[in-house]
């Protein structure tokens, strides 16, 4: 056990390093030079030279990459352009309201996801698998945006039942789950991000139980004599560890990926923060959210791998 | 959206049980598969088993066919691999029905110049943001007085565009990367998994942002992007099927009667391996086009004015309190197109057999 903990663990530091040296990269593959947004369009070719030395720009890219790595470890990702405010106060501040989405969309949807997908996996060619994985094929086919806008056109617009954008009266500083007047505007964007994963995970779960319940083991407990909830109980157990590598992927998107549901509902989390960043062709906080972001998704991966092989002791062998 | 992209990759992941798992009941398959030998057809008529894995290769076809003859059922006509495949693609009428809806819309997308009842760059400014019907526009029309129905034909073309030539591109040079490295296998494989591997640890709807944002958008850049992100996803999936290939006893048998690996490849290699390919690229169109249309909806895929229905919907967005449900219209399109490409994605994966 432990040596498998330690070797996943060292191999996610190559998997972050890549992480970073894509994440670099992005600065380059940006059209124009690096340094269009800071110089003055008429300066000389000496105060360039000067700025690309003070900058560091003049030394090579390898070298460049080891002075920002350094850097970036330290958690300095250098200012934005646009609020002149250090990038790490912005994606902090930005993530933490992603995390209040995420902390409600992630319990609901895996468990409505895990429930419908269980339920369909067990009476599999019934109708009511076919009632729910009709219902996943539509969540995996939403563009969650447009199921956004929808929800705003019926909810805030046509019947005036919940606020259509935003964070409420306080905006995100002071914002109190707990009251309603604050949690109304949860409601819309929680409900549209969880749609997708909700899909997802009941068309996994389906797959899983259905392939578990085929397996000769099922027949053998059925033979011995134990009751259909004892042998569904073995079956959702051996079909978890498949479900979990879905649900952790489902809450690296949560946290990343939720960039078009926060611009639709001007959310001010990670994604709107991106998608402002853009926007503003912002390119270190552009740099500095996909940066955090995929080393979140990283170590999510990691400790849904780690808790994998604690369920299946068949994955610390492999 | 990140879904149908992640979901394979995860159960494929070194170290993960679905590798091994998978190789060994394919193995089990081409070895005889006595259960789906019985299995009969929906219409009570036993089918000829396919097995999972098909090699064009004479040694296993006469390792399996005899088996065949003692298990099967007596007076059984035996069907080859496609003619059973759409032998079972007749019978799922869901698949009939969506896949020709997906015609439809790629028929109207292609005749939109004779369809749509209007020029879709033509504005107007007295008829700006009408609902269904006002004038003889059956859709209403935009917020610049473009009638809705025209630019919803031809974003179409963009949007089915942006959809299909991600999928197109990621396949062959993922594939291709896949089929090379899975094949070569040791350091050059492990090499071109560890760069994929990478590029996993972005969620897909992240990295296509971060890169259409650093180029800074555009229809061609957005369709980098996408292509970008696919690429990986499609290099493991191809990867996974030719080392399961690989490893099987008629390639050795091909390489010791003296085959060049080129040889291999084409015709023992490309026959397995294109099957899981093509399933796994359906299944990526809708993902496409639900990712190309979240790019042009951030303003990082199309420019206006050219109709795409991920920017539609954005720019129309701001009126939603006037005409609601016209604005809704883009969306729907993508939505409809979307699930109409994942059913039909469905059913082919079902009549092909392929596991994943």
């Amino acid at each position: 056990m432990g040596r498998y903990i330690l070797r996943r663990i060292l191999y996610a530091i190559p998997i972050a390093f890549g992480v970073s040296v894509v994440c670099f990269s992005l600065v380059y593959i940006a059209p124009g030079d690096p340094l269009q947004t800071v110089m003055p369009p008429d300066a000389t070719a000496e105060t360039i030279a000067i700025v690309k030395h003070a900058y560091g720009f003049d030394k090579p890219l390898p070298m460049q990459f080891l002075i920002w790595l350094g850097r970036v470890v330290t958690g300095d990702f250098g200012m934005s352009i646009a609020t002149r405010r250090p990038v790490i106060r912005e994606v902090s501040d930005a993530l933490s309201n992603t995390a209040l989405l995420a902390m409600f969309a992630v319990p609901i949807s895996f468990f409505i996801g895990y429930v419908m997908g269980a339920v369909a996996g067990s009476f599999a060619g019934r109708w009511i698998d076919r009632v729910v994985t009709g219902a996943a094929v539509v969540g995996v086919s939403l563009p969650n945006y447009w199921l956004g806008i929808v929800l705003v056109i019926f909810f805030a617009v046509q019947y005036m039942l919940l606020p259509a954008t935003g964070m409420g009266p306080t905006g995100s500083a002071g914002f109190n789950p707990l009251h309603w007047s604050h949690a109304k505007f949860l409601v819309l964007p929680v409900v549209t991000l969880s749609m997708i994963p909700v899909g997802i995970l009941a068309r996994t779960t389906r797959a899983a139980v259905a392939e578990v319940r085929n397996q000769d083991f099922v027949q053998t407990l059925r033979a011995k004599g134990l009751s259909e909830w004892a042998v569904t109980r073995h079956v959702l157990k051996n079909s978890l560890p498949q479900v979990m590598a879905v649900m952790g992927l489902q809450f690296g998107y949560l946290l990343g990926g939720s960039i078009l549901v926060e611009t639709v509902f001007t959310w001010p989390g990670s994604g709107f923060l991106l998608s402002k960043a853009i926007i503003n062709r912002d390119v270190p906080v552009l740099q500095g959210t996909i940066l955090t972001l995929s080393l979140v998704f990283v170590a999510t991966n990691l400790i849904v791998d780690l808790l994998q092989s604690l369920i299946d002791p068949r994955i610390r062998r492999a | 959206m990140t879904d149908d992209l992640s979901v394979i990759p995860a159960q494929a992941a070194p170290g993960l049980p679905g590798r091994g798992r998978v190789a060994s009941e394919a193995r089990r398959q081409v070895g005889g598969a006595p259960t789906a030998a019985l299995d009969p057809s929906p219409d009570g008529q036993p089918l000829q088993a396919v097995p999972a894995i098909r090699g064009g290769d004479d040694a296993n076809k006469q390792q399996t066919e005899p088996f065949f003859a003692e298990q099967a059922l007596p007076a059984t006509r035996v069907r080859g691999y496609w003619q059973s495949v759409f032998y079972r693609l007749r019978h799922d009428p869901v698949t009939l029905v969506f896949a020709a809806m997906v015609l439809m819309i790629v028929l109207a997308a292609v005749f939109a110049p004779f369809l749509a009842p209007f020029d879709p760059y033509k504005e107007s400014i007295v008829g700006r943001l009408k609902p269904f019907g006002w004038r003889g526009h059956p859709l209403g029309t935009d917020e610049l007085g473009r009638d809705m129905l025209s630019r919803l034909l031809f974003g179409g073309r963009v949007s089915l565009l942006m959809g299909v030539v991600p999928v197109l591109l990621a396949s062959l040079v993922g594939g291709m990367l896949g089929v090379i490295g899975g094949f070569i296998g040791g350091r050059t494989n492990t090499a071109i998994m560890r760069t994929m591997d990478v590029f996993y640890a972005f969620p897909s709807v992240l990295l296509a942002v971060a890169i259409a944002g650093a180029m800074g958008g555009g229809m061609a850049n957005g369709m980098l992007a996408l292509t970008l992100v696919f690429i990986p996803p499609m290099c493991r999936m191809a990867e996974t099927a030719t080392t399961q290939v690989r490893a099987l006893d008629f390639i050795e048998a091909a390489r010791a009667s003296g085959a060049q690996p080129m040889t291999i490849i084409r015709y023992h290699v490309l026959g397995n391996v294109l099957g899981p390919v093509f399933i796994y690229a359906s299944s990526l169109v809708s993902v496409s086009i639900l990712l190309a249309s979240g790019l042009s909806f951030l303003g990082l895929g199309v420019r206006p004015p050219l109709p795409d229905w991920g920017l539609m919907l954005s720019t129309l967005r701001q009126s939603i309190y006037v005409v609601p449900f016209v604005c809704a219209l883009p969306g729907l399109a993508i939505f409809i197109t979307s699930i109409c490409c994942n059913l039909v994605s469905d059913g082919l994966r079902a009549a092909m057999d392929v596991r994943m």
